[in-house]
């Protein structure tokens, strides 16, 4: 089986403790693949070390059996939305035009073609009406498909989209689906870091459950055991500690959003 | 004539400071501009030592690179020593502010023609003193003037070439990075270019009051527009605005030139803001009352 990701003996560290801690996985390639787990559990450091924003203490990533730099071209990331300031002046277009920004073409002026690809994404995700609108004036799941739309324009073969359906309203969520379905009968390989485990089965073919090690992979019938998701989330399906995460939550708000930055 | 060339004079120094502002407050680094407006004393220092003539490039470049090392000291302070990004800062450009003191008061004496005044608050009144002449006695204009424009033609030109990679990282870094760019190479350039600023603007405004030019202009523009190439010209025009009005305020009252002219900058970003909100305001109650009648 041809691999879209591998990744062997990772471990990630922020400062001395282990957020990732040797994890091991292949994955398909043309498939929907979700990875979920708990809060804090490395979903996001995992997409960041793929994506070589941050560097392993050990072991490797591989995509499309290559190292990350020889294939750049073929990989598209999608980060949180949370992770840039929207008050930034620049409209729809504008930040959609950068997914057909390259290291060889940021001193060229901007070609009619990219324009074209530029227009056909923002098109696919429904923006077409707000494309010259400054982005702050945009609802937040409007933002989110601007985000979806940039990555789009990159006309990658894998994308690693970080937590696309939080805080989005339903029309975005099923326009996300929508395009989903799109791209895997277009071949395509999309990662998705998920939260709502009610969703997990209805939108994924393939699942890495996650808490600092790798807990569990493959369909979702193989991972969500009762076993699996006790493992991966202990108490934490219980009432009672729903409760303490919740507290936390309250208590450290700023902490909690720093750490994912 | 001498009025005219200190307006034109300090209209660069404000266009040159918006352009980079504007980044800088983009991308929320306003106290690395305070930073390394300070830390470029110890590079000055050690140029002008080298260097008899003031307007050596020497002096220019050597300066300049004292600014990126500031920045180089404050990542790795904030990224390998774990220390706050705030205090990394302060730690940064306080010592290499002090080193330049130290070596401005003590082992230099005598043999830098420099002080510690003329650093911090600049000359503007005197640029005229300073005159370029050429064919033995046409009168061309001050050379601050023309170290001045030096600056805004490398300045003009780096962002002209390099726009839209300076968009890209003052937007997402992070994205810029996924996409193979090399974030840290255009963060340096950026922070080169801010030292160059403040090395050609430290005789005419002076190392503190620089950074009102760099920032304040800048905060005013981001408030009138909500596109970037827009912005900077609001930026550049808020810039050579304050320079004029707060030229003649201060001839009028007879008091510090660039004192008068940031905090004419400042009158202006505080009128803009109490305008945005009074519209904003206006908009909100017209709305209510066409959502009552409606």
């Amino acid at each position: 089986m041809k691999s879209s990701i591998e990744v062997h003996n990772l471990t990630t560290a922020y400062g001395g403790a282990p957020v990732l801690w040797d994890i091991d996985f292949q994955l398909p390639t043309g498939q929907i693949i979700g990875i979920i787990g708990p809060n804090g559990s490395g979903k996001t450091t995992l997409l960041k070390t793929i994506m070589g924003l941050l560097d392993p203490a050990s072991g490797f990533v591989k995509v499309f059996d290559q190292p990350l730099d020889k294939v750049r071209e073929k990989v598209a990331y999608v980060p949180q939305r949370e992770s840039v300031d929207w008050d930034f002046p620049a409209s729809v277009y504008d930040v959609v035009m950068m997914g057909r920004y390259r290291k060889y073409n940021l001193f060229k002026r901007t070609k009619d073609p990219d324009r074209e690809i530029v227009l056909q994404s923002i098109e696919k995700v429904g923006l077409s009406e707000f494309k010259d609108r400054q982005i702050s004036r945009l609802s937040g799941g409007q933002q989110q498909r601007v985000f979806v739309a940039r990555a789009l324009a990159q006309g990658a073969d894998l994308y690693l989209m970080d937590e696309p359906f939080v805080g989005v309203d339903a029309a975005t969520e099923n326009s996300i689906l929508n395009l989903l379905s799109e791209m895997k009968n277009e071949g395509k390989t999309v990662v998705i870091i998920h939260h709502d485990l009610q969703t997990v089965s209805d939108y994924f073919d393939y699942l890495l459950l996650l808490n600092t090690r790798l807990i569990a992979r493959g369909t979702p019938a193989e991972v969500l055991t009762k076993e699996n998701l006790t493992n991966a989330y202990g108490g934490q399906l219980t009432l009672l500690s729903k409760v303490v995460n919740l507290i936390k939550q309250n208590e450290f708000p700023i902490r909690e959003k720093d750490s994912d930055v | 004539m001498n009025d005219f060339w200190i307006i034109l004079t300090a209209s660069l120094v404000a266009i040159n400071s918006a352009l980079l502002g504007s980044f800088l407050v983009l991308r929320k680094m306003s106290m690395i501009g305070d930073a390394i407006s300070h830390a470029v004393l110890p590079g000055i220092v050690v140029a002008y030592y080298f260097s008899e003539d003031k307007a050596s490039i020497f002096l220019l470049l050597g300066a300049t690179l004292t600014g990126v090392l500031t920045s180089l000291i404050i990542d790795f302070l904030s990224k390998k020593a774990k220390i706050q990004g705030d205090a990394s800062i302060g730690i940064t450009y306080t010592l290499l502010f002090a080193v330049g003191m130290i070596m401005i008061s003590g082992w230099m004496q005598g043999n830098v023609d420099i002080d510690l005044d003329c650093v911090l608050y600049g000359d503007i009144a005197l640029v005229n003193m300073d005159k370029v002449i050429v064919d033995g006695n046409l009168y061309v204009g001050p050379r601050a003037f023309y170290i001045e424009f030096l600056g805004f033609a490398i300045i003009g030109f780096c962002l002209w070439i390099g726009f839209k990679g300076f968009k890209l990282l003052s937007f997402n870094e992070d994205y810029a990075r996924s996409l193979g760019i090399a974030t840290g190479r255009w963060h340096y350039f950026l922070m080169g270019l801010v030292s160059l600023t403040t090395v050609v603007s430290f005789e005419v405004v002076g190392a503190v009051l620089v950074v009102g030019f760099l920032i304040i202009p800048a905060a005013t523009a981001q408030l009138m527009t909500d596109k970037l190439k827009p912005m900077l010209l609001y930026a550049c025009g808020f810039g050579i605005l304050a320079v004029i009005i707060g030229y003649f305020t201060a001839v009028y009252f007879d008091v510090s030139i660039t004192g008068s002219m940031v905090s004419v900058s400042t009158l202006i970003f505080l009128a803009i803001t109490v305008l945005k909100r009074r519209k904003r305001q206006t908009k909100a109650l017209l709305k209510s009352s066409t959502d009552l009648r409606g």
